[in-house]
């Protein structure tokens, strides 16, 4: 069986301590996000979601989706639940107030994100495609389709989607062929087909609101001409009620991997009434600004998986009976030890662990500065914060779905042949985590994205609010007793990830294969000097409580312990990615096509 | 009509308590806390009532040590009112606790008080009868249906043996029973609006009640480890095996 607690101390440790919540407070806008406000949405949330989503996520997965006359059902209690959820009022909870949102800090949402996708990864997928979708329209959309779609989508009661992928065209979109035609109404028609649309179809709201990608007749080819239009199911009648069916018809259902409780919809437009979202032409630009908040999104996806695997590994550890332990029996009272005796088995749980902890601080990390971004105090501030999240995008969702997949599988290792076979549900983690990688971009897209537009932008303006107090903080700390065999680790890390960098911008400037072939390693290189800073900092606050004497539940001192495996046992693959890099694209080029 | 919905902060239900090693007590020490399941389902209880028009005010109290905030706060996020905290350190045992009640009753004049039948902790089962005896009211335990009338709630008990109906005058103590209702979720606009809802901080002293404990705890100990189970091959052996161990004579 599943098991899933969110880790809620954690979670404020990373919220208040590391980051310091009181930094977002600060800010006008989030003047309600009060710790003990804050405290309270998380503690319900974790209630929420270990009592009403995760129990049916191994189930869903069983039961999977299905098409009846056009119409998908989501499998068993994922109405009900999602009744809950809704009523509750959680899909609105970083919503603009303006709209029934509520209004609370990207830093907080981030965190109820990471329970969701833990407790259910393809439940997380309906809210999340809505908050997507609504978030274009919110920043693109005209006044009026504003007022007559978003408060429905902000609170949950109608459902969003997102329509880009169609069979011939998925990374590059350019190729894109479903078209939009002017009709005398104001309104466009369009036509085409569409698939891969997660949430495009289900029976869990009463209407769905598409923003889909096409072409008008005048677009001029490839990626330049792509617009993005609003087509709803129903389309609303006068009284803002869904009225008369649309042309938007579910032709099939994916059968896949994992993710099997997400509706993963064929869909055709037939002469679909839809309205222009931005201007004409420009769909990839409001597309790529609502993008970066959905690819953290999805890097959350990843987090919550590691995380659940975690628990479950770690509670099947200490219970499985196998072997004795090398130094002599820990437990001569049973057949044999637990299998947490076994310095592999620590292995693997630390390794997953740990990982699991450095991202949730790099996740919020990165999500206090999108709330920065949207409030700072100083328009110099907002740019900044805005710079570092352009920068952190695709290292969050690329890193934490990989390590999102990769701590799954170590999961099913620590349960040895147990965890391949259904019972326990860890082997879903694999199948559930393993999208995370492909969607929203593929993770050499993001890598792509990180080394050739990201670095280079503004002459590295990007990276300076990523090396800069990174760069301050080893210096300060270097001479730090207790502290300093970690800074020191950082500081190889981080001397690495300049050569990489300066390396990369040099050959890549002169040659693109070369910034191409170093770039998935190089977001790796990049993610753990980020994920160390923050583990080293995080030992730092734990060093100064436990010097106070202020440890009663062992936090700090289990902290401190994490800190010093990542630095011991993880980040040494800094190096080998460095070298990697510096080997450049040769050999990975050499090989001719027709010897593959 | 007003309701007032008395709350416990206790150990939180998911907990494996232990008890503390000189036997003084349970180990409260970084546990989890919450309110008691019973409370919640009253909370429930008199929400429910508001919202179908039968009362108009929910207030919570609760009666202990500054956290209890946070269990009043829990209350105020499902959707109470406002709350009245009475704050307290250390035991206050049931009559001490009914007293104070008695106190908050006479000053808020409420038309019915809903409260857990017992709190998990203690499983004392007492609160709600001795209030109801100090107030000189009417008293439905054990409730798994309320309905609510002006002057008169109708109120089904479970009893030994299945279920008995009630009518009770107002005011009434009512005390709730787990098949009462099921509580809800709090909704995230109510728990952040919980924060702004009135608390009024009392002492015992404002109703003139001494808290002293009149009990002493000998001692608290762990029960008993489980014996290991045997299979028994006949009604006879299992006769005999009762009688050996001496559960039957
Ligand atoms: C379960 C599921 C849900 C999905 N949900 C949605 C949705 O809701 N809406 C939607 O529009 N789409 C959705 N998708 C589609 C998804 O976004 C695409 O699958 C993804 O963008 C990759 O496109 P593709 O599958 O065509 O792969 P391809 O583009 O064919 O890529 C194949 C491989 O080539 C690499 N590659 C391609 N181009 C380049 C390049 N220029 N440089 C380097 N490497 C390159 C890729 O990284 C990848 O490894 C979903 C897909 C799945 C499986
Ligand atoms: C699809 C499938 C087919 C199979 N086919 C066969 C078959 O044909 N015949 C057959 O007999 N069996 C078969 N098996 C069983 C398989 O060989 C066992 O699952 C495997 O040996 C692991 O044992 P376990 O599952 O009990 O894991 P466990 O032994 O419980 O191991 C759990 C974890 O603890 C670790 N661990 C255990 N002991 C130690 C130790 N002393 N030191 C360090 N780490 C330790 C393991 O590495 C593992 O990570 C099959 C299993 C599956 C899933």
């Amino acid at each position: 069986m599943q098991v899933y607690e969110a880790p809620l101390r954690d979670m404020r440790f990373v919220l208040h301590e590391l980051h310091g919540l009181d930094r977002i407070t600060a800010l006008p806008a989030y003047a309600e996000a009060t710790p003990d406000v804050v405290d309270g949405v998380l503690d319900e949330a974790a209630r929420l979601t270990k009592e009403v989503i995760l129990p049916l996520n191994a189930p869903g997965d069983l039961e999977g989706c299905r098409l009846e006359n056009g119409v998908v059902r989501t499998p068993e209690g994922f109405r009900e639940a999602y009744a809950v959820f809704r009523d509750g009022g959680w899909p609105s909870l970083a919503g603009d107030p303006a709209f029934g949102g509520q209004g609370l800090p990207e830093c907080v949402n981030k965190l109820v994100e990471e329970m969701i996708c833990a407790a259910n990864l393809s439940f997380s997928l309906y809210p999340g495609l809505t908050h997507g979708a609504a978030k274009a329209l919110e920043v693109h959309g005209s006044p009026e389709l504003k007022a007559r779609f978003l408060r429905n989508m902000t609170e949950g009661t109608w459902a969003g989607a997102m329509a880009l992928t169609e069979a011939h065209c998925g990374t590059d979109l350019g190729l894109m062929r479903t078209r939009a035609v002017p009709d005398d109404a104001g309104a466009y028609r369009l036509s085409g087909s569409k698939i891969f649309i997660s949430a495009g179809e289900h029976d869990l709201t009463e209407n769905i609101v598409h923003l889909v990608l096409a072409r008008l007749p005048d677009a001029p080819p490839g990626i330049k001409g792509i617009s993005m239009f609003l087509v709803p199911k129903l389309i609303p009648g006068e009284d803002g009620r869904p009225g008369r069916r649309n042309g938007v018809i579910c032709t099939g259902l994916e059968h896949k991997m994992g993710l099997k409780a997400s509706a993963t919809c064929q869909i055709t437009y037939e002469d679909a009434v839809g309205w222009l979202v931005g201007a004409p032409h420009k769909g990839m630009q409001a597309m790529f600004t609502m993008m970066n908040e959905e690819r953290l999104g999805v890097g959350i996806q990843g987090l919550g998986v590691a995380s659940a695997a975690y628990q479950s590994a770690a509670a099947y550890a200490k219970e499985r009976l196998q072997g004795r332990a090398l130094s002599g029996a820990k437990r001569p009272d049973l057949a044999a030890d637990p299998i947490i005796v076994h310095p592999d088995v620590r292995r693997m749980l630390m390794t997953m662990r740990v990982n699991a902890e450095a991202c949730r601080a790099v996740g919020i990390w990165v999500a206090q500065a999108v709330d920065l971004s949207k409030h700072a105090g100083t328009p110099a501030e907002r740019k900044e914060a805005e710079d570092f999240t352009a920068l952190m995008t695709p290292v969050v969702k690329a890193l934490f779905t990989d390590l999102g997949y990769e701590m799954a599988s170590l999961g099913v290792q620590v349960y040895g042949g147990h965890g391949y076979i259904r019972d326990h549900g860890v082997e879903q983690f694999v199948r559930d985590a393993r999208i995370a990688m492909l969607y929203e971009g593929t993770n050499g897209i993001q890598a792509l994205d990180l080394v050739g537009r990201k670095m280079p932008a503004h002459m590295g303006r990007l990276l300076r609010p990523f090396f800069h107090p990174i760069a301050a903080f080893i210096e300060t700390r270097k001479g730090d007793a207790a502290l300093g065999p970690l800074v020191l680790a950082l500081e190889r890390a981080f001397g690495m990830l300049q050569l990489a960098t300066g390396q990369i911008a040099t050959a890549g400037l002169k040659d693109a294969e070369e910034a191409g072939a170093a770039a998935t390693d190089y977001l790796r290189l990049m993610g753990l000097v980020a994920m160390s800073y923050m583990l080293t900092r995080s030992a730092e606050i734990a060093q100064e409580k436990l010097a106070a004497g202020d440890d009663a539940d062992g936090f700090y001192a289990a902290k401190l312990a994490s800190a010093r495996f990542f630095t011991d046992r993880v980040l040494p693959q800094a190096t080998a990615l460095f070298l990697a890099i510096k080997s450049g694209k040769a050999s990975t080029m050499a090989m001719p096509e027709a010897a593959f | 009509m007003k309701i007032l919905v008395p709350v416990k902060r206790v150990v939180d239900y998911n907990v494996k308590i232990r008890v503390k090693p000189d036997g003084s007590g349970v180990d409260l020490a970084n546990v989890k806390m919450a309110m008691n399941p019973f409370d919640e389902i009253a909370v429930e209880e008199a929400l429910r009532q508001k919202e179908a028009g039968a009362a108009t005010e929910v207030v919570v109290v609760s009666v202990g040590p500054a956290q209890a905030v946070e269990t009043l706060r829990t209350g105020l996020a499902m959707g109470a009112d406002r709350g009245i905290h009475v704050k307290v350190d250390g035991t206050v045992e049931p009559l001490a606790v009914a007293k104070i009640l008695a106190g908050v009753c006479r000053a808020e004049e409420p038309g019915l008080v809903i409260m857990g039948k017992q709190a998990i902790d203690d499983d004392c089962n007492q609160t709600g009868q001795m209030l109801a005896a100090l107030m000189g009211w009417g008293q439905g335990t054990f409730a798994s249906k309320l309905v609510l009338g002006a002057a008169e709630a109708q109120v089904t008990r479970e009893v030994d043996g299945g279920s008995q109906t009630v009518a009770l005058a107002l005011p009434a103590v009512v005390t709730t029973d787990l098949r009462l209702n099921e509580p809800r979720y709090a909704s995230l606009p109510n728990i952040m609006k919980a924060k702004k809802k009135p608390v009024d901080v009392k002492e015992p002293g404002d109703f003139g009640v001494d808290v002293a404990p009149r009990l002493k705890v000998l001692k608290t100990v762990e029960p008993p480890a489980r014996q290991g189970g045997a299979k028994v091959g006949s009604v006879g052996e299992l006769v005999g095996k009762l009688r050996e161990t001496g559960v039957i004579r």
